[in-house]
């Protein structure tokens, strides 16, 4: 994963301009599981401009709706999400037209922090807006839709019509090993995924979207997640994942709109023209073991990632942004940095490239086990699947240490619809 | 009835006016009922249209508390002659007629409990009607010692069909009673709780949708003037409902609740609620919209 000599890089950048590390890292996603897990370097992430990221503090915590692209992509990572997957449940384009006109409405409403619909009511009816965001800030929200396979075919139905606009690349994920899917955590017809640096904006997007949709879209499943906030970690550091360890991960750069367009955006020539601007998601939902990992030893833990666990540094390294030595031998004369761990592995070639923007989740107990019910709500964007997250999970699925303490649950794949302008309607190309 | 309307009955007693003959209420609570019905937040929509819609809604509720006086009657009657099967096969049939009615049948606070209360609403030693009888026949698979609850719900039933004579019937009382019907459904035949017993939810279920659906029948000349995609898009889901109800019928009787299926259960909430949505809004024909 890792691209060595770009690393080394800017690094030295780093050192001569000190670039602070808090920006560095604030546009890293929240830790991920797998390869997913504790990937090294920071590298794609070091030449982000400052406007990009004090983007969000200039404009009052409010990051615009329309734009040529969905925000909420390469908006740097809010410290809550609230994701949901819906299947549609009307039978005609018209309506499933109408709901995205109602969606792209009422999103663009919410990103400004304001509510749903006119306020002046009749007190004979309920209140168009649920009303928990009210006077709360904007908060950063980015509410961004994606639409899966079912979309443009279902039980071998053409239900909208779309079947011809379906691109090869749109369907679902291959089965990896180890692969433990439920259908309660996988696959959906459309997605919205609200991020927020608050969780109650982010719902409340959620929710008022899901009601806006009753009678033409059922939840089929949802799953909230959050980072260490900014608040907290006041010394902007790398977030941790579950397991306790640092987590920077690699990532196309954002602020780089050739970059972005090569790894992230797909392109006018790469399939059907609707999705041009557009992105594909995929989201696996990743449940981590942490009380088999709380009893794992240290030195197990740390040969398990390739990092050291308080500085995050690669095995062998006194600092975080260290580069790692792959071969490095210890006492012993065995490679210092394990050849199954994580972060080797994860390293690969350096050819594949995604978009990371994952958060950790918590959900309570497992009922069956008694065990927290944990892990990483895994997201990452990409130009194509096939060429990127496919082969890089092969990889991770097959060889990665981390396997014996994480278990995929959910998967599911969407195309990300490109972003709209004013008085247009997300979706509007499909049509 | 569950826990929500417990809560919502007195407040359905202050909208509905009048109700005094028959109720053992004070002088100072029928003055401080004169005294809201003139507050503005009280008001009613003044639409002249909507008398005969309230008129034609009393004549139904009363038809269907009337019809609910005959069956609960027979329900009895099997009960106290100690015929078990007969007691259980009119059971579900005769609550369907309460369950239509129920936005009328539950303004009296103190009769809805006495007859339609489930194990754990009232204290023990109080709990009587409907539900406490369900609990001889399925669980105790008994008739024997029910009498007197037979003979208490016969007397209660009747006291209700005196009682419901005095409703006066209101447009918000059938604009809040369309959705809470639906609520109902949502929040205690859905899940399996109303007849814990029995499992005849289903019967509740569709009796609550029917009584739903008169109440926007009426209402539907109103809401077609001022939103008539409104109405087409509740009819269609009300369509959607009973398509699904069929599915679980077996000639005229319904599956009981435990032969559903997950998926099914969460089908049948999930069309509740893509119609309760739409129907929540035809508080627009009161004309203040």
């Amino acid at each position: 994963m890792e691209n060595k000599t770009q690393s080394n890089m800017e690094e030295s950048t780093l050192l001569s301009k000190k670039v602070s590390r808090r920006n560095i890292l604030k546009t890293a996603g929240a830790g991920s599981v797998g390869m997913l897990i504790g990937a090294t370097g920071i590298g794609g992430l070091l030449s982000l401009s400052d406007t990009k990221i004090t983007k969000g503090e200039t404009m009052k915590d409010k990051i615009p709706f329309y734009g040529k692209h969905q925000a909420g992509i390469a908006t740097e990572a809010q410290h809550h999400i609230y994701f949901a997957s819906l299947n549609l449940t009307v039978d005609n384009r018209k309506e499933l037209i109408q709901l995205f006109r109602d969606w792209t409405e009422a999103s663009a409403a919410m990103t400004e922090g304001k509510a749903v619909g006119d306020h002046a009511g009749n007190p004979f009816l309920p209140p168009k807006d649920t009303g928990e965001a009210a006077g709360l800030a904007a908060s950063n929200l980015t509410i961004t839709f994606g639409v899966g396979p079912g979309l443009f075919e279902k039980d071998g139905n053409d239900r909208f019509g779309l079947r011809n606009k379906k691109p090869k690349e749109l369907k679902e994920l291959p089965k990896f090993p180890l692969d433990s899917l439920e259908e309660k955590w996988s696959g959906g017809d459309i997605c919205i995924q609200a991020c927020a640096d608050d969780l109650q904006v982010a719902f409340h997007a959620v929710r008022n979207l899901v009601r806006i949709a009753r009678g033409k879209a059922v939840m089929h499943w949802t799953q909230s997640g959050f980072q260490r906030t900014k608040q907290a970690d006041t010394k902007k550091e790398t977030p941790r994942n579950l397991f306790g360890f640092k987590d920077g991960t690699v990532n196309p750069n954002t602020n780089n709109g050739k970059e972005m367009d090569q790894q992230v955006w797909v392109q006018s020539g790469d399939g059907p023209g609707w999705l041009a601007g557009g992105t594909y998601m995929v989201v696996r939902r990743i449940q981590m073991f942490i009380e088999v990992w709380d009893r794992t030893a240290l030195r197990e833990q740390e040969n398990t990632f390739g990092r050291h666990r308080d500085s995050g540094a690669p095995i062998g390294q006194k600092n975080e942004f260290d580069s790692p030595d792959y071969n490095k031998k210890d006492a012993n004369g065995q490679l210092a940095i394990p050849i199954d761990s994580h972060m080797r592995l994860a390293n690969g070639d350096g050819s594949q490239q995604i978009l990371r923007r994952a958060y950790s989740y918590a959900d309570g107990m497992d009922p069956e086990t008694g065990s927290f019910d944990a892990g990483l709500l895994f997201i990452c964007f990409q130009r194509n699947p096939e060429k990127q997250f496919i082969p890089m999970q092969h990889r991770l699925a097959k060889m990665d240490k981390l396997n014996e303490y994480t278990v995929h649950k959910g998967s599911a794949i969407f195309a990300c619809l490109p972003g709209t302008k004013k008085g247009g309607y997300i979706g509007e190309t499909l049509f | 009835m569950n826990n929500m309307n417990k809560w919502k009955a007195p407040l359905a007693i202050l909208l509905s006016t009048n109700l005094l003959f028959g109720c053992a209420q004070s002088e100072e609570n029928a003055s401080a009922e004169k005294e809201s019905k003139g507050q503005p937040a009280q008001a009613e929509p003044a639409d002249d249209k909507l008398d005969g819609v309230t008129a034609e809604y009393r004549k139904y509720a009363l038809a269907e508390i009337e019809a609910f006086v005959t069956s609960t009657e027979e329900f009895t009657n099997a009960v106290k002659s100690g015929d078990i099967e007969k007691a259980k096969a009119t059971y579900a049939p005769a609550r369907m007629h309460y369950e239509r009615a129920e936005p009328i049948a539950e303004v009296f606070g103190d009769l809805d409990p006495k007859i339609d209360a489930r194990e754990g609403d009232v204290p023990e030693k109080e709990w009587t009607g409907y539900h406490r009888i369900e609990q001889g026949l399925w669980v105790e698979n008994t008739t024997k010692g029910y009498e007197k609850y037979a003979e208490q719900l016969m007397k209660d039933v009747h006291l209700l069909r005196a009682k419901v004579e005095t409703v006066e019937v209101t447009p918000e009382l059938l604009i809040t009673g369309a959705v809470d019907l639906l609520n109902e459904v949502s929040t205690s035949k859905v899940t399996g709780e109303e007849d814990r017993y029995s499992h005849t939810d289903l019967y509740d279920f569709a009796a609550n949708v029917q009584g739903a659906e008169k109440i926007y029948e009426l209402l539907k000349p109103a809401l077609m003037e001022k939103d008539e995609a409104l109405s087409e898009d509740i009819r269609k889901r009300f369509d959607d409902v009973y398509s699904l109800l069929n599915q679980h019928k077996k000639g005229d009787a319904y599956k009981i609740y435990t032969e559903l299926t997950k998926p099914e259960v969460k089908q049948l909430s999930q069309s509740i609620d893509a119609l309760a949505e739409p129907l929540s809004q035809i508080g627009i024909v009161t004309g203040a919209s």
